[in-house]
């Protein structure tokens, strides 16, 4: 998936000189996960550089060459990084079209490597979405595979508003069901790891249904969408397996279609549970399916604790205990 | 037993309270024209003595002097002095409709007109300010229309903002005003930015940032000089030292660091301290460094000496906090009075003729106000639509906010 991630930055530096890439070890070496790497030596220092190690400088600084007519599509080493950041992306790039009443706009991408399943500790594993989902005047993007990864990063990088997009770092290399203790599965060998060349755009927007079924809704996003269809094969229940792609703008009807469908809704993400995503999610399935549900909205999500080190797959929502959601949920 | 004594905190405090007699013995002003004028592509290390003196052209009997005088004709003169009147005009008239719940709230700048609207006679068209609340010369003595500056404070029906935006906190990118955030010091960093951009669209425009002498403890502040110096961005860095941030003195923002301006030292950048009540001063080094940005040079810190002479907004009561009567003991005089003065030794403007050009200040800015007010102001009369509220938080409206629109009704 960095690879896909690389290509889609690649295509678009190509295609539109006012894209520029810059971030903590983004120039010469790459990035230290190596998604913007060959961009220096390709497109020049000014057009790929490293900055200094301020989060707030790095995104403060894009806000201004947005403003000017320039597409940063920036890089939080971590997203756990991201807090020195947040006032200019929420009170800044969020809210720059609206308060200048489109004067001055913000197209600008914020890429961060997130969420566990690394041993980063809880310094390197957050999922921190809700607290951009919340956020009026952003977009938040979360890929679950390589070709989602590049049409998805196209799509963020041409739209015309700040776009959020979170890197799901455990699925950089392969899909992670959550079974630790199984080798590592290369994309090489998923349908999604076969990348096509060139420009292509996934829309902002729009989910994809990975898995039908006709029992239950399972909604997930990220590395949790490979999580819920192991859990799915594993207990045998004809979940329908909903990759949400995009957390703002949400593709509701996907949703309504699905859970009108199934009568039953199971939500999984791995960021801790209160305030998290899925209680929006469950909120807007009481709102809009309430007279088809069979069974309360259930919630799979990280601990509300700080992502451990030594018990990350007992913080990590893994296949065992979204099987066991998806169960119970059925059992109702 | 410790050798050491206890520690004690220290917690700086303002030589005077309200109550006691303003002292500004520690302000050391040298006399006008004795700070040498650099060449423009002076190195920084060179000029490191710049950031501890004052810039200053007009000396006490109001006469041009030194290397940083001679720059503007007359016409100019007249016309920056008239700028500064009508923004004075201006901040009189707002206040008052304020008080009579025409807005919420208002931000004056008495005493600091000369920084804005100098500074702005500094720039080319193309150019942007990343500016403050207090910084209206700049739309003003670029020609921004009076009527559209009342409309916004007033949120009424043509206000460029659609009511969104706290009063003052204005956005008028053909004039090179970027949109203010009300957030301290943010922008700061975004002018560096901008300006990267300028250079690296191998562009002629320069990017000018704003802050007060309080909001330069923001980690902005600091990320912008990092940015700044190591791109040697293209930028004019700003740092207006009013004296007071609210109601807290300079002190508990600048530390042990001895100037604002001295900031700058740290990060390799050329850093210079000057009268801010000093119309010629504040043009001269204003347009000195916007040469340096200009020619690839770099970018220029700029800490000007000033004092706030009126409360920070209309929410605010500085006799709780300083002295009464300190203003008068600001040893920087009134940029108004100055550049008059100035006019008059010169023999370009009269005690007549500055008395005549109140009248007709204040006429321009009474005839605008009535335009803006027949728009409506806060509570009466024309208004941004509720509908507007809507629109514009992104390019294209998503789906959950149509939804919720349709909710309100409208």
């Amino acid at each position: 998936m960095i690879e896909a991630i690389r290509d889609a930055m690649d295509v678009m530096m190509a295609r539109d000189g006012d894209v520029v890439v810059f971030g903590e070890d983004v120039g010469f070496f790459g990035g230290v996960f190596r998604a913007t790497q060959g961009l220096q030596a390709k497109y020049g220092k000014t057009r790929c550089f490293d900055a200094p190690i301020s989060e707030l400088g790095i995104v403060g600084a894009a806000v201004g060459m947005a403003a000017y007519g320039l597409k940063p599509c920036i890089e939080i080493q971590f997203a756990d990084y991201m807090y020195p950041a947040y006032d200019q992306i929420v009170s800044e790039a969020a809210r720059l079209r609206y308060r200048s009443n489109g004067q001055f706009t913000c197209p600008m991408v914020i890429r961060m490597p997130a969420g566990g399943g690394i041993f980063g500790g809880q310094t390197h594993s957050q999922s921190p979405e809700a607290l951009f989902t919340h956020v009026c005047g952003l977009k938040t993007v979360v890929p679950s595979n390589p070709v989602d990864a590049k049409g998805l990063l196209i799509a963020a990088i041409e739209d015309p508003d700040p776009v959020i997009f979170l890197e799901p770092k455990r699925i950089y290399n392969g899909p992670f069901d959550g079974h630790h203790d199984r080798p590592v599965v290369p994309w090489s060998k998923h349908e999604l790891g076969e990348v096509p060349d060139g420009h292509y755009a996934v829309p902002l927007g729009k989910a994809a249904v990975r898995r039908t079924g006709a029992d239950v809704t399972v909604l997930a996003y990220g590395t949790m969408v490979h999580v819920a269809l192991a859990a799915a094969e594993e207990t045998g229940v004809d979940a329908e397996v909903i990759d949400l792609r995009t957390l703002v703008p949400l593709d509701l009807d996907a949703i309504t279609a699905s859970v009108g469908k199934t009568g039953r809704c199971v939500i999984v993400h791995e960021a801790t549970q209160t305030s998290g995503f899925g209680a929006e999610l469950s909120a807007l399935v009481q709102e809009t399916c309430f007279y088809h549900l069979e069974a309360p909205v259930a919630r799979v999500t990280g601990w509300d604790t700080p992502y451990p080190h030594a018990q990350e797959w007992d913080y990590f929502p893994g296949p065992a205990r979204v099987g066991r959601a998806l169960l119970e949920t059925m059992e109702q | 037993m410790s050798d050491y004594a206890p520690l004690v905190l220290t917690v700086p405090e303002p030589a005077v309270r309200p109550g006691g007699t303003p002292d500004f013995s520690n302000v050391k002003i040298p006399r006008a024209g004795t700070v040498a004028r650099p060449e423009i592509d002076a190195e920084p290390e060179s000029i490191r003595d710049l950031a501890f003196s004052i810039i200053r052209v007009l000396n006490r009997d109001a006469e041009a002097v030194g290397p940083w005088a001679g720059l503007l004709t007359d016409e100019e003169l007249r016309a920056g002095l008239r700028d500064m009147m009508t923004l004075r005009a201006f901040d009189a008239r707002m206040l008052i409709a304020q008080r009579q719940g025409k807005t919420s709230f208002y931000m004056q700048h008495m005493g600091e007109e000369a920084i804005s609207c100098a500074f702005r006679k500094a720039l080319e068209p193309g150019d942007m300010n990343f500016p403050t609340y207090r910084q209206a010369g700049l739309l003003i003595a670029g020609g921004y229309s009076l009527v559209d500056m009342m409309c916004q404070i007033f949120s009424n029906e043509k206000d460029p903002l659609k009511g969104r935006q706290l009063p003052v906190l204005y956005s008028a990118r053909d004039h090179g005003f970027f949109s203010l955030s009300g957030n301290l010091t943010t922008q700061f960093i975004q002018a560096v930015g901008w300006a990267m951009a300028s250079a690296i669209k191998n562009d002629t425009k320069i990017a000018a940032a704003w802050t007060g002498d309080g909001a330069t403890a923001e980690g902005d502040f600091h990320a912008a000089l990092v940015f700044a110096s190591t791109y040697k961005a293209p930028v004019v860095l700003n740092v207006v030292n009013n004296q007071w941030a609210i109601s807290t003195f300079q002190g508990i923002a600048k530390g042990g660091s001895g100037t604002f301006a001295a900031r700058g030292l740290g990060f390799g950048i050329a850093s210079l301290r000057v009268d801010g009540n000093d119309y010629l001063a504040v043009h001269a080094v204003a347009k000195w460094a916007a040469e340096r940005a200009r020619r690839n040079l770099g970018p220029t810190l700029v800490e000007y000496v000033t004092y706030r002479v009126g409360a920070h907004s209309t929410s605010d009561d500085p006799t709780a906090y300083r002295p009464k009567t300190e203003s008068d003991a600001w040893p920087l005089g009134d940029p108004v009075i100055r550049l008059k003065n100035h006019l008059i030794a010169r023999g370009a403007w009269s005690e007549e003729r500055h008395k005549q050009a109140e009248a007709e200040v204040m006429d321009t800015v009474i005839a605008a106000q009535k335009e803006a007010e027949s728009y409506g102001t806060l509570h009466a009369g024309g208004h941004p639509s509720m509908r507007d509220m809507f629109e514009g938080v992104y390019a294209e409206m998503p789906p959950h906010l149509r939804r919720q629109r349709q909710k309100a009704g409208v």
